[in-house]
């Protein structure tokens, strides 16, 4: 640890490249928490996401018309309106008028952050879901019901798993995009990856050096994120389905 | 008393419609209509709550509305110049792709995939923390103020979202037409300008259209760089009314104000996705 303090305190010095999180533990341990952050904003994001996406995509085949019709302006309203001005709605204003429980807001910003960005992406989930369905052969439920299985069954023995080998390159395409989509949590002091490098810079004066850091930082986290995703696609794909 | 037929134009001449998208259309305005009747007891239930001496809800979203609509605007100029920027680039830059120099695809490639992994809220502090705020080209001084910076942050993940888009509808152009163009004697420069790209046009518009949307529906993240747009507005007019029951309502309004914009942009693309006959 003392050779990598001593190469960015020397970098410092002969090169004025100023890093200070490679030499300052307190950088340092600020950086990796944003870091930590922005990898559970993101997990929770994705797991409550495709939640939203497979409970909506349930309720559209439901045959109250009136449920159908909400989840479908549900998903026109998320999908056509900017994210950063939901945020603002969800925390500002639904957050600024309910009531204070000890003298706090019940929901903290990060949890605002997480409810926000989740139903924001569920909205593209179910679409995505509801066109994997589709791409399903009608005749494969109707085999199932004329065996016997409950709707319940249907969707979650026979369907999900089809659906969920159809839809994956498109459900990663949206995870991808949430997680780039994180970043707007900085909007709201949540500390993540770029709300702590905005900090660091401020404190340290060496934003040319932080913004690099921070634009390879995600750079690298989400080219991981491609190419893992890409390679677990190739292995989910289906023999025969599609092009 | 027999109803005369409508006059109803000669079926034959119309181009072939499909009927989901005309039932899905009809649908909208009618749950849209029943919307805005359901919201209409909550406005005069809001404005029956405001407190006394105080303007109403509705009323003080009218008075702000013209300050809205400056910024919203400028929101819209942002998002039309970043398009232009980025589709103009970012067609050179799908075009360098599928060159038959490999240096020239691979380092393309490389940028494309930078900017699309890049965050689009990083790409925007990069640009307007680390651009001058002005440039010398000889003896003038051409200031750049903090949208324009903007607008080029913008126009960054566009360009590589643009480039992906037009790489796309070429690769998605069977390979015969480029055999046949070939075994025509076309070079292949004409056969890119005579054959290639005129079939991609079709395909490339509604992404190009999504991309669109995506990127307008991204401009309120320069509020959070300092410039004076929609949202920045809005939350100054907050500040200035200083009223709690003003959050939601304010928030709202400007929801729908994108929605408004966004919205028809949506079912056009999907409209015209289902015409073309592809999807995706």
């Amino acid at each position: 640890m003392d050779t990598v303090a001593a190469f960015f305190k020397w970098l410092k010095a002969a090169h004025g490249i100023n890093l200070t999180i490679g030499y300052d533990a307190f950088d340092r341990a600020r950086f990796l928490g944003g870091l930590l952050a922005t990898v559970e904003l993101s997990a929770l994001c994705i797991l409550f996401s495709v939640a939203i996406g497979l409970a909506g995509v349930w309720l559209q085949g439901a045959r109250n018309k009136w449920l159908r019709g909400a989840v479908y302006w549900y998903i026109q309203f998320f999908r056509n309106t900017p994210p950063l001005v939901q945020l603002y709605f969800f925390y500002f204003a639904v957050g600024g008028v309910l009531p204070r429980i000890d003298g706090g807001p019940p929901i903290g910003n990060f949890a605002w952050a997480v409810i926000t960005l989740s139903f924001f992406a569920g909205a593209f989930n179910v679409e995505i879901f509801r066109s994997g369905i589709e791409a399903v052969p009608r005749t494969m439920g109707e085999a199932a019901e004329a065996l016997g299985l409950t709707r319940a069954k249907i969707f979650f023995l026979i369907l999900l798993p089809l659906v969920f080998r159809i839809c994956l390159p498109a459900l990663n395409n949206n995870l991808v995009n949430l997680v780039k989509t994180t970043t707007l949590a900085y909007a709201i002091a949540v500390p993540e990856l770029l709300y702590v490098a905005a900090q660091i810079w401020s404190d340290e004066n060496n934003v040319r050096e932080m913004m690099n850091v921070l634009l390879v930082t995600y750079v690298a986290i989400v080219g991981v994120l491609v190419h893992a995703m890409s390679r677990w696609e190739r292995a989910m794909r289906l023999p025969g389905f599609g092009q | 008393m027999s109803r005369p037929p409508s006059p109803r134009p000669f079926p034959v001449l119309l181009p072939v419609r499909p009927p989901a998208a005309i039932a899905a259309r009809w649908g909208d305005c009618r749950t849209a209509t029943i919307l805005a009747l359901a919201s209409a007891p909550l406005l005069l239930m809001g404005e029956a709550l405001a407190a006394p001496g105080e303007a109403g809800i509705v009323a003080t979203l009218w008075k702000w509305t013209p300050v809205m609509a400056s910024g919203f605007v400028l929101n819209l100029w942002i998002s039309v110049l970043a398009m232009a920027i980025g589709t103009a680039s970012g067609a050179v830059l799908g075009l360098m792709q599928v060159s038959l120099l490999a240096p020239v695809r691979g380092g393309s490639w490389l940028v494309t995939q930078f900017f699309r992994n890049a965050p689009w809220l990083v790409l925007l502090f990069y640009c307007i923390l680390l651009m001058p705020f002005e440039i010398r080209l000889g003896g003038v001084v051409i200031p750049l103020p903090a949208w324009i910076k903007a607008v080029v942050g913008l126009a960054l993940p566009v360009m590589a979202n643009v480039a992906e888009v037009v790489r796309g509808a070429i690769q998605s152009i069977p390979t015969g037409q480029w055999d046949g163009a070939k075994a025509l004697g076309l070079t292949r420069l004409q056969t890119m300008g005579l054959v290639i790209l005129p079939q991609c046009l079709k395909r490339m518009l509604p992404p190009w259209m999504n991309v669109y949307a995506i990127l307008t529906m991204a401009t309120p993240l320069v509020s959070i760089v300092g410039v004076q747009e929609a949202m920045n507005l809005t939350r100054a007019a907050l500040n200035a009314e200083s009223r709690p029951d003003l959050l939601i309502p304010m928030y709202l309004y400007l929801l729908v104000w994108f929605f408004l914009y966004c919205f028809p942009i949506a079912r056009a693309t999907l409209w015209l996705e289902r015409r073309y006959g592809v999807a995706g």
